[in-house]
């Protein structure tokens, strides 16, 4: 039972050829600059900074480095659209423009897929399968939306809350911008977006999409930047609302800014998801879905299933097939349409996912890595995986963001769940058993946002997701995820 | 009872913990005055340790409160609702003797009465209202469901006696939260008798955990415990804003901010208060294809 029996030689000279996504039909500037009123304008100060290609480290683009006055100029912008015409247009004219969006981005959807995978180093294959066509679901799915919030508020009437602030990782570059932008704009608020400044080139290409689709200026203004430019936004006098995804200690930071100043916010912040797997589930499956928990976009995942509970009298087996097929695995050029596992985001994502896999073994874990070759030049990590770790591990408790698995068995049912909630966090959870009561049982138990019951790292439009916890407040997508986004008051 | 040479039995105003009216571990109190200076009562004055005393009962308490039926819920708030109005003279005369006129004081009593059977018939229909099963493009059968939050602690009006604390505890109870509330300040008393028509209506020892005491010394451990999911405070100025929401950030706490609501008006009930301490739980299941 250990060994799986046909087990494929992958490392016999089966080399697969490369099968590279070409980038001759993309259209990519050298500069960037802030898209503020409909127009790209310089940053005040003519400052830029390098966009990277963390596969090889070159770089892409300059972009520009917003600061105060800028992020002023784009939320003056979008105060402006806010009060002359978006609240003014009929709620159906709205949802047009949204639907425009998502069609516009359906018609270039490979080159945002290019562009996406370059730009942050998720494999051609996600961003091509998950992000982009997941990113104009999005649009699509909220368009409709906008003239019908009178049925998603049974005896309320919703209204827009103004301007928009909102501020998203690196993980998802454009489909974070999707799901931010998008119910925004179907309630009626204008928005002001940064994205993360290791991938901001697809919210700039999201910025043509939408001048293609003749948006009124200023109904979206995007600012690139770091933390300061964020911090701009955050705390700028001016806006409604600010939307957050990222971790959990930035999170509390903004929470606290917003302390007495009246703004909603929405947080999604950090996990440490448990993938519970009983000796009942159909194993295979099982490992498939532990791959896809932790190694899917390199496991820059919030909602990663980073840890494995695994019943104790299956642990030999699913761990044995887990390594197997972690051998099969390929790390490598995230433009290649076989790659399995991109590039790490950026040197410093990869020194964190290091310091831990340091801090796992001094702890006492035992780590194995997948013997993968990893390119020489750009940021990687071999998939990895760490046994004998206790509940008390901070490879156990805290937030990688890598393909970092930390795994731990238990005998019963109730040790399970009390395992999977033992952290601060609750953003997601999985759960693989044949039997349908169980199933119910755990799913009820678990106290996240988010489950997958054999399955694990799905998504769409129409789902929401958010967590509890220290996970975060507030639902992004589906029904849900438009209370964010308006003032309910009496009808 | 007040015949003219029988002298009156006044009654010892306790908080209430875990099912149990002990005093303030800190033996301290608080004197309650009417207008002519004369003293009404004492009344406790409740310290942090009897907040994490609170909060300790409301977190055991919690998982089985969740687990009861929306029906059983919903009849233990009806039940609620039945005792208070057996007790309705009672309540009457605390809120006169705290200044209220008795037309008004009849007033908020019976609005608290149908207050807590509004929120009992929504005990087994917001799940309807507010879930959701959700068409994803893949073969999934994908559903969202509300959960309560967990344990919530609410600083309730201080401008009530009994409406705004009712007004407040019911939604949070309703939705399977369970809570630890801060009286009113001026008018505290109608606070612990509420939590002896509480004790007398099956509902379980932790669920609703009554103190009363300084808003000014309490408000700062109501926001920051790290073992309450959700806090409600009610008062409008900015300096309790300002705190509580920058302590709750501790731990991502929920933040109602319920500020200036009339909460003797009808139009402050609504089911958007119980989903204020909910959270919403989306599961995945593949169906096949």
């Amino acid at each position: 039972m250990a060994t799986p029996q046909n087990k494929l030689a992958f490392d016999g000279g089966w080399d697969y050829d490369p099968a590279p996504e070409s980038t001759d039909h993309i259209k990519l500037q050298k500069r960037y600059e802030l898209f503020i009123g409909g127009e790209f304008v310089a940053p005040g100060k003519g400052r830029y900074f390098d966009s990277i290609n963390p596969a090889n480290e070159k770089k892409l683009a300059r972009v520009a480095d917003a600061d105060e006055a800028d992020v002023d100029r784009a939320v003056q912008a979008a105060r402006k659209a806010y009060k002359g015409v978006w609240s003014r247009l009929p709620a159906k004219e709205r949802g047009k423009y949204i639907f425009r969006i998502a069609r516009i981005m359906q018609e270039r959807a490979r080159e945002f897929a290019a562009i996406e995978s370059l730009d942050g180093g998720k494999p051609i294959r996600e961003s091509r399968d998950v992000d982009v066509p997941l990113a104009a679901a999005h649009f699509f799915y909220y368009a409709g939306w906008a003239d019908k919030l009178e049925y998603a508020f049974p005896g309320r009437r919703a209204r827009p809350l103004g301007v928009a602030g909102q501020v998203i990782p690196w993980n998802f570059p454009l489909l974070m911008a999707a799901w931010k932008i998008a119910p925004a704009l179907a309630c009626g608020n204008t928005v002001v977006l940064k994205p993360a400044e290791t991938t901001p080139l697809t919210a700039l290409k999201l910025a043509e999409v939408i001048a293609d689709a003749g948006l009124p200026p200023g109904v979206v203004n995007i600012v690139t930047g770091a933390g300061k430019t964020g911090a701009a936004l955050v705390t700028h006098p001016d806006i409604d609302k600010v939307a957050f995804t990222g971790s959990t200690n930035v999170g509390r930071i903004i929470q606290r800014a917003l302390a007495g100043t009246g703004k909603r916010y929405t947080l999604e912040l950090g996990g440490k998801a448990a993938n519970v797997i009983f000796e009942d589930a159909a194993i295979d499956q099982a490992v498939e879905g532990i791959v896809n928990g932790i190694f899917f976009n390199q496991g820059h995942v919030c909602c990663a299933g980073s840890r494995l509970l695994v019943q104790e009298s299956v642990a030999d087996e699913v761990i044995e097939k887990l390594k197997s097929r972690m051998e099969t695995l390929i790390v490598g050029d995230p433009m290649d349409k076989n790659t399995d596992i991109g590039a790490i985001n950026s040197a410093m994502q990869l020194e964190k996912i290091e310091s831990y896999l340091k801090i796992g073994a001094d702890e006492g874990g035992e780590m194995h890595q997948s013997s993968a070759r990893l390119p020489s030049k750009g940021y990687w990590c071999a998939p990895t995986i760490f046994t004998n770790v206790a509940q008390s591990n901070r490879v156990v408790q805290e937030e990688i963001f890598g393909p970092v698995l930390a795994i731990q068995t238990f005998r019963t049912f109730d040790e399970a769940l009390t395992k999977a909630n033992n952290t601060p966090y609750g953003l997601s959870g999985g759960v693989w058993t044949d039997k349908g009561a169980k199933i119910f049982k755990m799913t009820q138990g678990l106290r996240a946002g988010v489950i997958w019951a054999n399955t694990f790292n799905k998504f769409d439009p129409t789902s929401p997701f958010g967590g509890y916890k220290e996970s975060g407040v507030g639902r992004e997508g589906g029904l849900h995820g438009l209370d964010a986004y308006v003032r309910l008051g009496a009808e | 009872m007040a015949s003219a040479n029988r002298i009156p039995v006044d009654k010892t105003y306790k908080i209430y913990i875990d099912g149990k009216f002990p005093r303030t571990e800190s033996g301290r109190y608080l004197s309650l005055l009417d207008k002519k200076e004369k003293l009404i009562a004492n009344v406790c004055r409740s310290s942090r340790k009897d907040f994490r005393n609170a909060v300790l009962a409301a977190r055991k308490a919690q998982a089985g409160w969740a687990k009861a039926s929306a029906y059983l819920r919903g009849q233990i708030l009806y039940r609620i609702a039945e005792m208070l109005e057996g007790r309705a003279e009672q309540f009457v005369a605390e809120l006169t003797m705290q200044g209220n006129t008795r037309r008004r004081a009849e007033k908020e009593v019976a609005t608290a009465i149908d207050r807590l059977i509004y929120y009992a018939g929504w005990a087994d229909k917001y799940q309807q209202v507010f879930s959701s099963v959700n068409p994803v493009s893949s073969s999934h059968f994908n559903f969202s469901v509300l959960e309560p939050t967990g344990v919530v602690s609410i600083i309730a009006p201080d401008d009530s006696g009994l409406i705004g604390l009712v007004s407040n505890v019911a939604p949070a109870i309703v939705g399977g939260n369970t809570v630890v509330v801060l009286a009113s300040e001026a008018m505290p008393l109608c606070a612990i008798s509420f939590a002896e028509v509480l004790h007398a209506s099956d509902v379980p020892a932790g669920v609703v955990n009554v103190l009363t005491g300084l808003r000014s010394e309490l408000t700062e451990q109501f926001a920051s415990h790290m073992d309450v999911n959700a806090v409600a405070y009610t008062d409008s100025d900015q300096t309790t804003a300002c705190r509580v929401q920058t302590l709750a950030a501790e731990n991502i706490k929920h933040v109602v901010a319920r500020e200036a609501i009339d909460w003797s008006s009808d139009s402050s009930a609504n089911p958007y208060l119980i989903r204020d301490t909910q959270e919403v739980k989306t599961t995945w299941h593949p169906i096949g294809s």
